[in-house]
């Protein structure tokens, strides 16, 4: 058996408890491979000695995930999803459950903190090309947890079954009733009734406390092992396992542990600071982590006055309102434009072949479908969309320090337009925040769609071998 | 024996069988778990028809009853807004209401059996907000020639008097109107259709 085989474990500079520790361990590890784990990914994980402060993210996003299942466990014990109750025990929650204030706010600070970490922790990868090759796949599972967040997310604002939650969720399932053909039957099946109610709560909690987080915890597996297998990214883009020394360590690297999670701790402590701040003196956020109509409880006959998502779905949400019917004639314009580029300017047959195909299957259903289905698709596409960074990137360097000045502007400006659209998504609607919104989404879409073109046209500046400061 | 080399085919086949069936055997499981999400027996059991007493609805008002769990309005309006939705039908994208929005009774010019009697589903054929009523003909923010009728706060569309939907609006349809038919001169029964109707 390889595992008995195992050498007995050194434990240094444990004093006293050397020999009694060092024996618990060796016995460990010889039944699970504790020793081999903790070198794979703590001990003797080298990571490029060059991050700077867009890299405590990641770390931050797990510590704010065990935040929320801990404090979620907490709410479980004293929550009752059921439409008749449940509005009422949140408030329990809050008034009478010793500390029950503090575990409620934070959890619902916790999910805006998670979504702002997971937004920096995206444009890091957005900023250092960490989506390239070889890390395509840490790239997807990250996609895939974000979609999963947000599910979690929506799932978890019907809970407390205010207005903002029971209206929030009727918008949401009604994009689905917006789908051809299946449309009315798969938004009644998602409710589990022909409204939203008691049946669409309760199946809604259950997502939330039990099916997402599993999948949630199995893809942050998926994401840091696939991390682990390839190695980390660095500001400079450069691979630091083309320089290794004689014993095979990459030259540019630091073992995580110590270093990085001595580096991560100080992040950990700077981010509670700010999350206690919050959490103490404005928990709601005025209204954008907890929104004042939540307040009241849900009432199916009257929609409040202004409804919005909580702010991390409102870059979103203004797409989905920026589609009007005048507005698929400017769509249409776009595939056509699209379409035309593709032919003209693609060196790839397939790619041509593709435009010739989809293009004006796009386009004939763009006259046959109304326009709600549309602001449903794009809303979805925008969301997705950063699944193809891996293969719309075709700049010969990964790192936007070395990119040209078009990759640099469009990654600007897509940032602004992001953060504009958030907030005409917050707001109600007028005529200016509609024709803002559509720019905003043309531009969103530019973003992507024109990428492997900018990015081949720019001249780079020369890569270095090693990573530098 | 062990000296036999295995059957390619054989093995092959096999494995496709096996995955087959297996795979068959999964899908057969998974449907009870999709099935469990459909309404139960007992949503589907509820959504009795509403009885509805209008003599105290004043013209020009709108009242508001629970009906399968959605908002049923009825409005009494007055004969200045009857002349709006027969003078507004420039503005709504289905003025005929050709889609099949409404029970056949009330396919006509004011969408209603009786004329001044509106009586509609209070959900905005979008994404299903509840609409709310701006009967005042002044200028709104969202309209600045509005002639009265119904604004969703949600997505911003615009219904006539009649429960039309304004032209280039998110929301597809007119507001439906829901089955309902007269007991008495004052008192409609909602979710059951007029008799011989």
């Amino acid at each position: 058996m390889a595992a008995t085989k195992k050498e007995p474990v050194v434990v240094s500079g444990a004093g006293p408890l050397n020999a009694p520790l060092g024996g618990l361990l060796t016995w460990v590890d010889q039944r699970f491979p504790l020793v081999s784990q903790w070198k794979d990914h703590m001990s003797e994980y080298y990571a490029p000695k060059n991050f700077n402060f867009w890299y405590y993210f990641g770390s931050l996003a797990l510590v704010i995930l065990v935040l929320q299942i801990v404090t979620g466990i907490f709410l479980t014990m004293h929550y009752k999803p059921s439409a008749a109750e449940a509005f009422a025990s949140v408030e329990y929650i809050m008034r009478d459950v010793p500390g029950g204030w503090l575990i409620r706010y934070m959890h619902s600070t916790g999910a805006s903190a998670f979504f702002l970490v997971i937004y920096l922790h995206m444009f890091r990868g957005l900023l250092y090309g960490s989506y390239r090759a070889p890390r395509e796949l840490i790239w997807i599972f990250g996609m895939v947890i974000y979609l999963a967040l947000m599910a979690e997310a929506f799932f978890g604002y019907l809970l407390p079954w205010g207005q903002m939650s029971f209206w929030g969720a009727q918008v949401i399932i009604n994009l689905f009733d917006a789908l051809p053909i299946i449309g009315p039957d798969l938004s009644t099946w998602v409710r589990g009734d022909f409204v939203v109610g008691d049946a669409t709560l309760n199946r809604f909690f259950a997502f939330h406390v039990i099916a997402l987080p599993l999948a949630i915890l199995g893809l942050v597996a998926a994401h840091i092992l696939a991390l682990h297998e390839v190695g980390s990214n660095n500001p400079d883009g450069v691979e630091i396992k083309e320089h290794k020394n004689e014993k095979g360590i990459p030259v540019d690297g630091i073992p995580f542990f110590p270093y990085y999670v001595v580096k991560d701790a100080l992040g950990v402590a700077v981010f509670a600071a700010v999350f206690c701040a919050i959490l103490f003196f404005a928990p709601e956020m005025g209204g954008y982590f907890l929104e004042y109509n939540n307040f009241v409880p849900a009432d199916p006959l009257k929609t409040p006055s202004h409804i919005a998502p909580v702010w991390y779905f409102t870059p979103y949400y203004s797409i989905l309102r920026a589609v009007t019917e005048d507005f698929i004639w400017v769509l249409r314009a776009g595939v056509v434009a699209y379409t035309l580029l593709i032919l003209f300017t693609s060196r790839g047959c397939l790619s041509k072949l593709l435009a010739v195909a989809i293009a004006p299957v796009v386009l004939i259903a763009m006259g046959v479908i109304e326009a709600k289905v549309w602001g449903v698709v794009l809303m979805g596409v925008a969301s997705m969309i950063f699944f193809l960074m891996p293969w719309l990137d075709k700049s010969p360097v990964k790192s936007i320090r070395y990119k040209g000045k078009l990759s640099r502007w469009a990654l600007t400006i897509f940032t602004v337009v992001f953060l504009v659209l958030g907030y005409y998504g917050t707001q109600s609607v007028t005529p200016a925040g509609t024709l803002i919104s559509q720019i905003g989404s043309l531009i969103y879409f530019a973003f992507f769609l024109l990428m492997p073109w900018y990015t081949q046209m720019e001249q780079t500046l020369p890569v270095p071998d090693r990573v530098t400061t | 024996m062990a000296e036999q080399q295995p059957d390619k085919g054989r093995r092959c086949m096999l494995v496709a069988a096996s995955a087959v069936a297996g795979g068959a055997a999964t899908v057969a499981a998974g449907v009870p778990f999709v099935a469990s999400m459909f309404p139960s027996e007992r949503a589907k059991a509820a959504g009795a028809p509403v009885e509805v007493d209008i003599s105290q609805l004043a013209p020009g008002e709108r009242m508001t009853v629970e009906w399968r769990g959605k908002p049923v309005w009825i409005v009494r309006r007055t004969p200045e807004m009857l002349d709006t939705v027969k003078k507004g039908t420039d503005k709504v994208s289905d003025p005929t209401s050709q889609k099949t929005q409404q029970p056949a009774y009330a396919k006509n010019e004011t969408r209603s059996i009786k004329p001044e009697i509106l009586v509609l589903e209070g959900v905005c054929t979008h994404l299903g907000c509840s609409p709310v009523e701006k009967f005042q003909a002044k200028a709104e923010d969202f309209a600045a020639d509005w002639k009265g009728g119904f604004y969703c706060p949600c997505h911003g569309s615009l219904f006539d008097l009649a429960g039309r939907v304004y032209k280039n609006k998110p929301a597809p349809d007119n507001l439906k109107v829901p089955p309902h038919s007269y007991l008495a001169d004052n008192k409609i029964l909602i979710g059951v259709d007029t008799k011989g109707a």
